[in-house]
């Protein structure tokens, strides 16, 4: 890369940064978190990142070849993408079929709208709910975690034949004589059952056999080193914790016990992991830091009613999303004022940047068109 | 600008009406023939396929016949229909005496309404088979409803009694979380489709609760068959 | 004199199933191609009726062509495709109830499809009538074979199956996502995709070919 020669329009300025410096300590800040999950989920874990991975891998090499797009493998970005992407589907995925996620996302979610940088969605989401919407059953299928034996044998439904259905876990389970811990999420339970994890144990994220992902104590730290060293921006998980949390307290203290306290909102599902490195993905969120608050707010938020409202039990991914859609206006309304423009701006209460109507060429102000010459002399084509 | 450039011949205002008029009565003529021409066979299409559905809820039916029930009691379809009446399907085997009787109900599914006939055995007092007229479920699992044997198996005898002064179900059909069914008129729900099975439950249950008190009483009325 | 009439008619004839095929060159009728495509059987049933309207108004339209003023051609030709469209209505009601069900309100809306009033007005009107059903069938057929391509895909992925006949076994898992309507947009992109591709590919071929000539 480095070999290369950029010609760029100015500013020039000159930093130690590069995209594949930030790209790659995403990637080294997640290697915990991955480490977790297969502590977690055992050899089913391991394979379904690896499989994401490499099916991300190879799309965006095969697009990169094929469209001339920008990028290279060497940027960590298709690695992120397929790490994170692996991480938020259940460990006992089938791997065809998160091979499939992988390929949508990049190719769906990326290299469509023009490869690195120009993606209008967070792809690893993009390929998510692709298989959310092609394989609703599969991605819905939990299996405790922590499961004796984890180590050596696979989790039946991962090893599924190519376009074949997986086989069923709930009879596996079943056969291990673990009935009692069922393979439904905590935010499942909640929805369906009406009962409660303790917000503590999802934390940890190792209390007992629950079906969860990665500790959420974890992410954050992870978080939390990649937001000191400057590699992401601390407002968009701060702004999206602070208004699921906000939201969730309020429906708790208005419609009183029946629903659930806000910690079990904040620390259940995906949303430490969505809110962390999901939503702070540089291309896809605003760089105003007003329009930033604004975009966690809209997630937090969202994320709690769908989650509420909703058919689903999740909502972290579709509230991203939606957000990611939004993050354009976002921008455009929380755009700062330029030194020195401020007083007039507020008084035309206009958007910064106007086109001045002098600036409108007197050429083109004065120009007439004679009608009679579109409609009646029309050039005769030779 | 000249109007006269804009439009070089105009045509009167007479002769525009008369080719509408002619087109307008060719086509008129096309839509009659073609609408006497399918009628019969798009008739008998209809009722071959409420029939199919009808028999095979009621599988020892072998003929069938409107009716509808009113606050007055029940009388055979046909004529004007009054306000407020419910229309049903009583089925007859082959012998002529009542093998059952189909009813329709409906109630707001995942996606939009979810039309089902029940069958209702006057003998076990009991619904005792579904079929779906119509609905928009996600295919793959809302369509559980009429593939899932496990959840079918609830329509095998759904207790739908009437209580002591038969103006209400003894006991509200209600749909519970699958494999908690205790009583005769609960019904397991699917899992993943909880909310398709519930539209099943509650299209029977507000269908039963006003149908049933008219009918019971009157059941006499069906068993012989009118021909 | 034949023979170059009757080159014409095929010229005629093979126009809208290649060379501006309704589905994947022109981008037209998109409504229906969505939204019933989601088997081979519905996308084949839609794409005869469409035939079947767009050949009979075209005759009409072509026979009328000398009596009907310009100012109320567009209201004129309108009647007419809703005439056939309610033909094709008590047609299939008449044939199959359940495709009627499959198809729903799309048949009706078989009278919005651009590609009738899209022909009527630019080709039948200005054509005798061999030559506007010649057209007209070209394009049925083509947009017949445009929907049969999303509906066969659709299908294969959806539902593990053509024609109902069951491919890959009882095992299959179906695609859900694909008898959804975001899945008529997937595979249509696709298809668009490909050709798209295969146009660049003989343009490149073409003009180094050209070259070579020049030289």
């Amino acid at each position: 890369m480095s070999a290369l020669t950029e010609i760029r329009s100015a500013p020039h300025i000159k930093s130690p940064r590069s995209v594949e410096q930030i790209m790659r300590n995403v990637v080294f800040s997640l290697l915990p978190v991955c480490a977790f999950f297969v502590y977690q989920y055992g050899l089913s874990a391991a394979a379904s990142i690896l499989v994401v991975t490499a099916a991300c891998l190879l799309t965006e090499r095969l697009f990169v070849r094929l469209g001339g797009q920008a990028g290279d493998l060497s940027d960590y970005s298709a690695t992120i993408t397929g790490v994170l992407l692996g991480l938020t589907l259940p460990p006992g995925f089938p791997l065809w079929m998160g091979f499939v996620a992988g390929f949508t996302a990049i190719a769906l979610g990326k290299a469509l709208f023009g490869g690195i940088g120009f993606n209008v969605f967070n792809p690893a989401l993009v390929g998510r709910a692709f298989v959310q919407a092609a394989f609703p059953a599969a991605i819905a299928t939990y299996t405790p975690s922590f499961l004796p034996g984890r180590f050596t044998e696979f989790i039946p439904s991962s090893l599924a034949w190519p376009l074949m259905a997986p086989a069923d876990t709930a009879a596996w389970l079943k056969g291990m004589q673990l009935d009692a811990w069922t393979g439904a999420t905590p935010l499942a339970k909640w929805k369906f059952e009406g009962t409660l994890t303790d917000a503590g144990d999802l934390l940890t994220s190792l209390a007992g056999h629950m079906a969860v992902g990665p500790s959420p104590a974890l992410i954050l730290l992870c978080g939390a080193y990649l937001a000191l060293r400057r590699f992401m921006d601390w407002r968009i998980p701060a702004a999206i914790l602070g208004s699921a949390g906000l939201t969730a307290w309020l429906i708790y203290a208005i419609g009183g016990p029946k629903y659930p306290d806000p910690f079990f909102m904040l620390f259940s599902g995906g949303l430490i992991l969505g809110a962390v490195y999901m939503a702070t993905d540089m291309a896809t969120s605003p760089v105003t830091p007003r329009g930033m608050w604004v975009y966690g707010g809209l997630i937090g938020v969202l994320t709690v009613m769908i989650r509420y409202y909703g058919g689903l039990p999740e909502g972290v991914m579709y509230a991203i999303l939606i957000a990611n859609a939004a993050t354009p206006l976002i921008e455009q309304i929380t755009q700062p004022t330029p030194f020195g423009k401020g007083a007039s701006i507020r008084a035309g209460r206009s958007a910064s940047y106007t086109l001045h109507p002098d600036y409108i060429s007197r050429e083109e102000a004065a120009a007439k068109t004679s009608k009679k010459r579109f409609f009646k002399n029309k050039p005769k084509k030779p | 600008m000249n109007p006269s450039d804009q439009a070089p011949q105009a045509t009167s205002a007479a002769s525009l009406v008369k080719t509408l008029g002619l087109v307008s009565a060719l086509c008129g003529v096309i839509i009659v023939g073609a609408y006497q021409g399918t009628y019969e066979a798009a008739a008998a299409n209809r009722r071959l396929a409420l029939e199919r559905t009808i028999f095979r809820i009621v599988p020892a039916a072998k003929t069938m016949s409107e009716w509808q029930a009113t606050t007055q009691g029940i009388r055979p379809a046909g004529g004007e229909a009054a306000a407020g009446a419910i229309k049903f399907y009583a089925a007859y085997a082959a012998d002529g005496s009542l093998a059952g009787i189909a009813v329709e109900g409906a109630a707001k599914g995942y996606a939009d309404v979810v039309r089902i006939l029940y069958g209702y055995s006057p003998d076990c007092q009991c619904v005792n088979g579904i079929g779906v007229v119509a609905m928009k479920e996600t295919p793959g699992i809302g369509d559980k409803i009429i593939t899932d044997e496990a959840f079918l198996a609830n329509f095998k005898a759904l207790d739908v009694k009437l209580d002591q002064e038969l103006a209400r179900l003894a006991n509200e059909v209600k749909v519970v979380k699958q494999g908690s069914k205790t009583d005769a008129w609960q019904i397991d729900a699917i899992s993943g489709a909880t909310v398709t099975s519930r539209a099943v439950g509650k299209a029977i249950n507000d269908s039963a609760q006003v149908l049933l008190p008219k009918l019971v009483p009157n059941i006499e009325q069906l068993r012989k068959k009118e021909s | 004199m034949k023979d170059l009439s009757q080159a014409k008619n095929f010229d005629e004839f093979m126009e809208g199933i290649w060379r501006q095929n309704p589905v994947f060159v022109m981008v037209l009728g998109m409504c229906p191609a969505l939204a019933v495509t989601v088997s081979a059987v519905n996308a084949l049933a839609m794409g005869f009726a469409t035939t079947f309207v767009l050949v009979c108004s075209c005759l009409l339209v072509s026979l009328m062509r000398k009596l009907v003023p310009k100012e109320v051609r567009i209201a004129t030709y309108i009647v007419i495709i809703a005439t056939f469209v309610t033909v094709v209505d008590y047609i299939i009601q008449a044939l199959s109830l359940e495709l009627y069900e499959a198809l729903g309100a799309f048949i009706q809306l078989i009278v919005v499809n651009c590609i009738i009033l899209g022909r009527a007005e630019a080709h039948a009107s200005k054509h005798p009538p061999l030559t506007a059903i010649t057209n007209a069938l070209g394009m049925g057929i083509g947009f017949t074979i445009g929907l049969f391509a999303l509906g066969g895909v659709r299908e294969i992925l959806g539902a593990g199956k053509f024609f109902g006949v069951s491919l890959f076994g009882a095992n299959f898992q179906p695609w859900v996502v694909m008898v959804l309507p975001p899945g008529g947009f997937f595979v249509l992109g696709a298809w668009l995709l490909l050709f798209a591709a295969l146009k660049r590919r003989k343009e490149a071929h073409l003009a180094a070919s050209g070259d070579g000539h020049g030289a």
